[in-house]
């Protein structure tokens, strides 16, 4: 677990003290994604920054797994939290492999067990090991290359995960695509992630929680469906954006609201249907396209085991954080 | 063709000079990579003192090197040096210290800030930065300061022929004061000759010492 505790951070400027920093406490659980929004300069990156210590807190407690940070040697600390950064910042002197075997090394392994390390993380990342590993980073696409900082974040297998915008500079398709495979990699490893964005769309198919910033200070923090359903307050609402519902039903799962049972109708044969998993905003599609008011679940051998109802799906959203 | 039958029979003092005048340039210019690149590291930690540093690497510059040999020759007589080999390298040295110095302190500070955040961030101490990360990056940069440097020295060790060092600038000055036009071509032809082969085997160096991923400056196809 992450505690941070009235973290504060002054910088001290030409007009005098400016907290970048400004109190801020919150806590992460083992294995849970939190990530810290907000417009640029709000201090969600300075906020990231203090808990791996690049910038040393004015104030405050930071503790990992009951361990206060301030006790414990930064060079020592930062070998056990995996970092990711925006411009990636893969070494051009090295390649794939050593780029990925960096902590290992600095933590003593040996070149093979390094070697075997990088092979094995770029195949869990999709990346044929065969082709990448005596690669440079200049013979990287952008999203190739943001996989490889990823996995060299990984590659010491460290409990806790810090991420700077790190799907910033990739197209909105690769993003999407390595977001995906981000979540799946998180659905077995359970990191702890702490992950910078300012992008409400990342935040919410990312975060189990959303910690939003505003001149320093922590606004809200609370799960995405219930920032979404229940805003703090004016800023929250509008960052969140006016279409914040819409936004929710890409949350919420069918089989959440979802009325077991076979004996709905038998439109399963030829009409439109959906499965426990997809997310609401297929049913709300289907609903608009079809101009229906329930459509039939089926489970993947194409059994019908239920059904769900446009006046379940108002009540859900009526309803709030679950 | 007289100057051609001088070279052909001279060949061997040629060869001589040529080893003289190598010895001073690269006793020289490996005391002055010695100081001058962990002086170009250190000063990248305060903007005021690399100023400092810089500017006062400037000015050495613009002293005439005969004018700095003088002023050697009363200070090293006092150990009976007052001219030949020593004068000669310190000399040297302290011209090859600008352009090493300057070019380590570019190198290194020019490294992207995201590889510097990113090595700390990842658990390197600031020595295993700079060894891992910061040096290697710099290295090219480094050893285009130590070409330029090389190829100053070759004239300053060419001057040096007048406080009897010897080297190649002794046929630069026999001439001269003998009127003899065959020594004055058959130096200058072997300082130019000695300069381009410097600096083309030392550009070859720097190619070869360029990280593989790193933005090609022209180096390779």
């Amino acid at each position: 677990m992450i505690r941070l505790d009235a973290l504060t951070k002054v910088y001290p400027t030409a007009n005098g003290a400016v907290a970048a920093v400004d109190r801020v406490s919150l806590e992460v659980a083992d294995g849970e994604t939190c990530v810290l929004l907000g417009p640029s300069g709000c201090g969600k990156t300075t906020t990231l920054r203090m808990i791996n210590r690049l910038v040393v807190p004015t104030s405050g407690k930071i503790t990992i797994g009951g361990r206060d940070t301030d006790a414990v040697d930064p060079v020592e600390l930062r070998r056990t939290i995996g970092y990711v950064i925006q411009q990636i910042g893969l070494f051009p002197n090295m390649t794939v492999a050593e780029n990925i075997g960096v902590v290992p090394r600095l933590l003593g392994w040996t070149a093979e067990r390094r070697r075997r390390r990088a092979e094995e993380l770029l195949a869990m990342l999709a990346l044929d090991p065969a082709q990448f590993l005596d690669r440079y980073p200049n013979e990287l696409s952008g999203g190739q290359a943001q996989r490889i900082g990823v996995a060299r974040a990984l590659a010491a297998d460290p409990p806790v995960l810090l991420m700077d915008e790190p799907f910033g500079a990739l197209d909105p398709v690769n993003r999407e695509v390595i977001q995906d495979q981000f979540l799946r990699m998180q659905r077995t490893l359970r990191k702890t992630v702490l992950f910078v964005s300012h992008d409400i769309d990342e935040a919410v198919k990312m975060a189990d929680r959303i910690a939003i910033f505003r001149a320093g200070r922590l606004v809200q923090f609370a799960a995405p469906d219930t920032m979404l359903a229940h805003p703090a307050d004016d800023f929250v609402a509008s960052f969140v954006g006016t279409d914040r519902t819409l936004k929710r039903l890409r949350l919420i799962r069918v089989r959440e609201i979802m009325l077991p049972g076979v004996a709905c109708d038998a439109r399963a044969g030829g009409g439109p249907t959906v499965t426990p998993d997809d997310d609401l905003r297929r049913v709300a599609t289907l609903f608009l396209e079809h101009d229906l008011d329930t459509l039939p679940c089926v489970d993947p051998d194409g059994n019908v085991v239920g059904r769900v109802t446009r006046a379940d799906v108002a009540a859900r959203l009526a309803t709030g954080a679950a | 063709m007289e100057t051609l039958t001088f070279i052909l029979h001279n060949l061997p003092a040629i060869g001589e000079r040529t080893l003289e005048h190598v010895s001073i340039v690269g006793v020289a210019v490996g005391i002055a990579i010695l100081t001058g690149v962990p002086l170009g590291i250190a000063i990248t930690q305060s903007q005021r003192v690399a100023d400092t540093v810089l500017y006062l690497g400037s000015i050495v510059m613009t002293i005439p090197s005969i004018a700095l040999f003088g002023v050697l020759i009363p200070i090293l007589s006092k150990i009976g040096q007052g001219i030949g080999w020593l004068p000669a390298v310190i000399a040297a040295m302290v011209y090859a210290q600008l352009p090493i110095i300057r070019n380590t302190y570019t190198a290194i500070r020019n490294v992207d800030p995201a590889l510097r955040s990113a090595a700390t961030g990842m658990g390197m101490s600031a020595p295993q930065r700079l060894a891992r990360v910061e040096i290697p990056i710099a290295l090219p940069v480094i050893i285009a300061g130590i070409r330029i440097a090389v190829v100053i020295n070759i004239g300053v060790t060419a001057i040096a022929a007048y406080i009897g060092a010897g080297g190649l600038g002794t046929f630069i000055s026999r001439g001269i004061s003998q009127t003899d036009i065959r020594q004055l071509i058959t130096g200058a032809l072997a300082l130019g000759l000695l300069a381009i082969a410097c600096d083309y085997s030392l550009l070859w160096l720097q190619r070869r010492l360029t990280p593989k991923g790193a933005p090609k400056r022209g180096s390779r196809p």
